[in-house]
């Protein structure tokens, strides 16, 4: 009986699980989106040249705004959302 | 001490890719599990809010001619309306589904103010090329969300909106004052 049980949730579980990879890859994938900007576009960051920039330019570095648009979405929203995402799926299963 | 007109783009640009990412994250685990947390269910639809508020002063401040003006403005009060009526349909004070298609009007009226208020060719400048892009961005954009209006669930047409959405903000983060598009760059832009 027990066994059967492990063998009708196993695969629903699975069935769930790429919404959980998806949405935890969402934020790294945009923070990486921009280091791999920095890196083709290093003049982009103005920081590392600071004395030929204005305060707005040093203040608004687009490759480092979308690092930290990443950042701030994996930190800030997915931790609740995982939880509500696999409690939700606990239910369905 | 204004921030310059590219530096305004690119903090508009943080505000649409940070809304992309909300939106996508509702396309991925589904709009019940989404809303399960008041705050996040007001999120998206307050930065919309908030964005067309902060579009005013960018009307006022950054505007060199009329059109250009009537269309920040325009982009003003879509946005508003957009935000608004999604914050309306989310706290439950509005319940016609009618007012899901606050959504692809404001995308259309946005559209037809990128593309009309471009008088230049495509090749133009960067910002002409941006202008024209962003324009047909939109419009898609209204089709799309045309298409979510009729079927709110379907994660195609709520993933489509999310893209448009980090479309928008890549656009955005490409603009600069004064720039070749492709290595074009009219004279009259400031070309040599």
């Amino acid at each position: 009986m027990d066994a059967e049980l492990v063998r009708q949730g196993a695969p629903a579980r699975a069935r769930h699980s790429w919404r959980n990879t998806a949405v935890s890859a969402l934020g790294p994938l945009t923070a990486l989106a921009g280091l791999v900007w920095a890196l083709v576009q290093p003049y982009r960051i103005t920081l590392l040249d600071p004395d030929k920039h204005s305060f707005w330019y040093l203040a608004v570095q687009p490759p480092l705004l979308v690092m930290l648009v990443g950042a701030l979405f994996h930190f800030w929203v997915v931790p609740g959302l995982l939880s509500d995402l696999e409690e939700a799926e606990e239910r369905g299963t | 001490m204004e921030p310059p007109p590219e530096v305004v783009h690119w903090m508009f640009g943080v505000g649409f890719l940070f809304l992309g990412l909300c939106l996508l994250a509702e396309a991925i685990i589904g709009r019940d599990v989404w809303r399960r947390r008041a705050w996040r269910a007001y999120l998206w639809p307050s930065i919309a809010f908030l964005m067309g508020v902060l579009m005013w002063p960018v009307m006022v401040f950054y505007t060199s001619s009329a059109i250009h003006m009537l269309a920040h403005s325009a982009w003003a009060q879509a946005l508003m309306l957009a935000g608004g009526a999604q914050l309306g349909l989310v706290r439950g004070k509005l319940r016609s589904p009618v007012w899901e298609l606050t959504l692809p009007l404001a995308l259309l009226v946005s559209g037809f103010a990128f593309l009309i208020h471009e008088q230049n060719p495509w090749f133009f400048s960067r910002a002409a090329f941006l202008h024209h892009a962003l324009g047909w961005t939109m419009l898609v954009g209204a089709l799309i969300t045309l298409g979510r209006a009729a079927q709110p669930r379907s994660p195609v047409f709520n993933a489509g909106f999310a893209m448009i959405m980090i479309a928008t903000a890549a656009l955005l983060f490409c603009d600069r004052n004064v720039a070749p598009i492709f290595g074009h760059l009219s004279p009259l832009a400031g070309g040599r």
